[in-house]
């Protein structure tokens, strides 16, 4: 199918960006890699008459290692962030989420920023990242403002940007000692979207968990936090008991639907067995 | 309104003025006539359209062609130099890993870059390389062993 017609804008910075929007309002859609945004204009879902595309903006393709933790350009694609060597060395959870993402060429094109702010429920970057704790950074008219990015999605293809408002950075904090991660993803075969997504980050203590974070993709209009699997796990001693239960409250906590993917009883059954199998694995890796 | 742009495709420079709406594989088969590229789904799903833009292969029918303006394009058509045809296409008629031959351009340009980032893949690395690129005679099999007899050594 071919694009409809409309106008392209290419700003060579952020700012410029920012003014285009607010000046064009709902007549603009932006775009980073177009692999999601170019798709719904083929399929006539959205015409924006403007279309302000990203990628003359250079300096938002980068990965930046601080005292605080990493620093991920909106624009880094998800092969970039796959091969970073600090992604690896710091977060191997988050190094490994593209490659359970799409097509090689697809990851070449397709960026972080358009991940989270296509909002997609199954958006794959986002359970690990916020388990991760991690911010987006927001450009805008009134300047920069930093938000959780549990808090970045508002339902599906929806966000906290408003009129005017870029995502330019993601900020992942250093984790403490012995924290690992794990995203498990059900879908036909990888390339597909979710039809559930399991994100979970660990604090072991000895063989107890310390800390633990849940975060349950496809299974409701956004991403969420499995907060009550939490508790039954956290501060204790792990075994396949408290496992089992801590399964049965994620998928309580899911809210799915039917699609075309899977059926929301299917969904939940996969929540049960997933979050069990991710806690079982971020344990073993942060041995 | 039409734009000027400046391709670069097989080392050749191309100016052609175009719409902001046309993908960079309507530009190539339409505008400059490479029909070696092919489309099939048009979103981005088939890998047929694959192209490499900067040493990397892109889906050609989900980038727009005024954003391709500066970059360095391979299509199959600069594949074969002198009339000699590259390792990888020959690799693909010796195992015989063409039926149609639909999928091939996009399946060449796939596992080119495959072997050029990665020049000793497993047989893993090999599938998930051409996993963007779909086959609907379904003759994958020929095809990963065309790319891993080059992994060998063999002939690259």
């Amino acid at each position: 199918m071919r694009l409809p017609k409309f106008e392209y804008l290419g700003p060579k910075t952020v700012q410029e960006a920012c003014s285009l929007l607010a000046q064009h309002g709902d007549k603009a859609k932006v775009m980073a890699g177009g692999t999601d945004v170019l798709n719904v204009m083929k399929e006539r879902k959205i015409r924006p008459e403007y279309l302000i595309g990203l990628r003359a903006i250079s300096d938002l393709s980068y990965i930046k290692a601080d005292a605080d933790g990493i620093k991920i350009g909106a624009l880094t694609t998800l092969t970039d962030l796959a091969n970073s060597a600090v992604v690896k060395e710091k977060f191997p959870c988050l190094a490994e989420v593209p490659m359970k993402m799409a097509t090689v060429q697809i990851r070449n094109m397709g960026t972080i920023g358009g991940n989270l702010c296509n909002a997609a429920p199954s958006a794959d970057t986002a359970p690990i990242l916020i388990c991760l704790g991690a911010k987006a950074k927001i450009a805008g008219p009134k300047g920069e403002r930093v938000v959780a990015l549990e808090d970045f999605f508002t339902g599906p293809g929806k966000t906290v940007l408003g009129k005017g408002e870029l995502l330019v950075e993601i900020q992942v904090p250093n984790q403490p000692a012995k924290t690992a991660g794990a995203y498990l993803k059900m879908s036909r075969v990888s390339v597909d979207l979710a039809i559930v997504g399991v994100g979970v980050v660990v604090t072991r203590e000895g063989d107890s968990c310390k800390d633990i974070k849940i975060t349950l993709g496809a299974v409701a209009p956004t991403p969420i936090r499995a907060k009550k699997a939490e508790a039954v796990v956290k501060g204790k001693k792990i075994d396949d008991a408290l496992l089992e239960e801590a399964g049965k409250i994620a998928s309580q906590e899911a809210k799915p639907i039917d699609d075309v993917r899977g059926s929301a009883f299917y969904r939940t059954e996969i929540v049960k067995v997933y979050t069990k199998r991710a806690i079982k694995q971020a344990m073993e890796q942060a041995k | 309104m039409k734009r000027l742009i400046h391709l670069k495709v097989n080392g050749e420079p191309y100016e052609v003025a175009i719409h902001p709406y046309r993908t960079l594989a309507e530009v190539l088969r339409e505008e400059l006539d490479l029909i070696g590229t092919k489309e099939a789904c048009k979103q981005g799903d088939c890998g047929s359209c694959t192209v490499i833009m900067d040493g990397k292969t892109v889906t050609s029918c989900l980038t727009l062609a005024v954003e391709a303006e500066g970059r360095e394009i391979r299509t199959i058509e600069g594949e074969a130099k002198n009339g000699k045809l590259s390792p990888v296409q020959q690799a693909f008629v010796d195992h015989g890993a063409i039926q149609c031959g639909y999928c091939t351009p996009g399946m060449v340009m796939s596992a080119t870059a495959l072997l050029e980032q990665n020049p000793k893949p497993t047989e893993h690395d090999v599938r998930m390389g051409i996993a963007g690129n779909i086959c609907r005679c379904t003759g994958y099999t020929k095809i990963v062993e065309a790319i891993l007899a080059l992994a060998e050594g063999g002939k690259k």
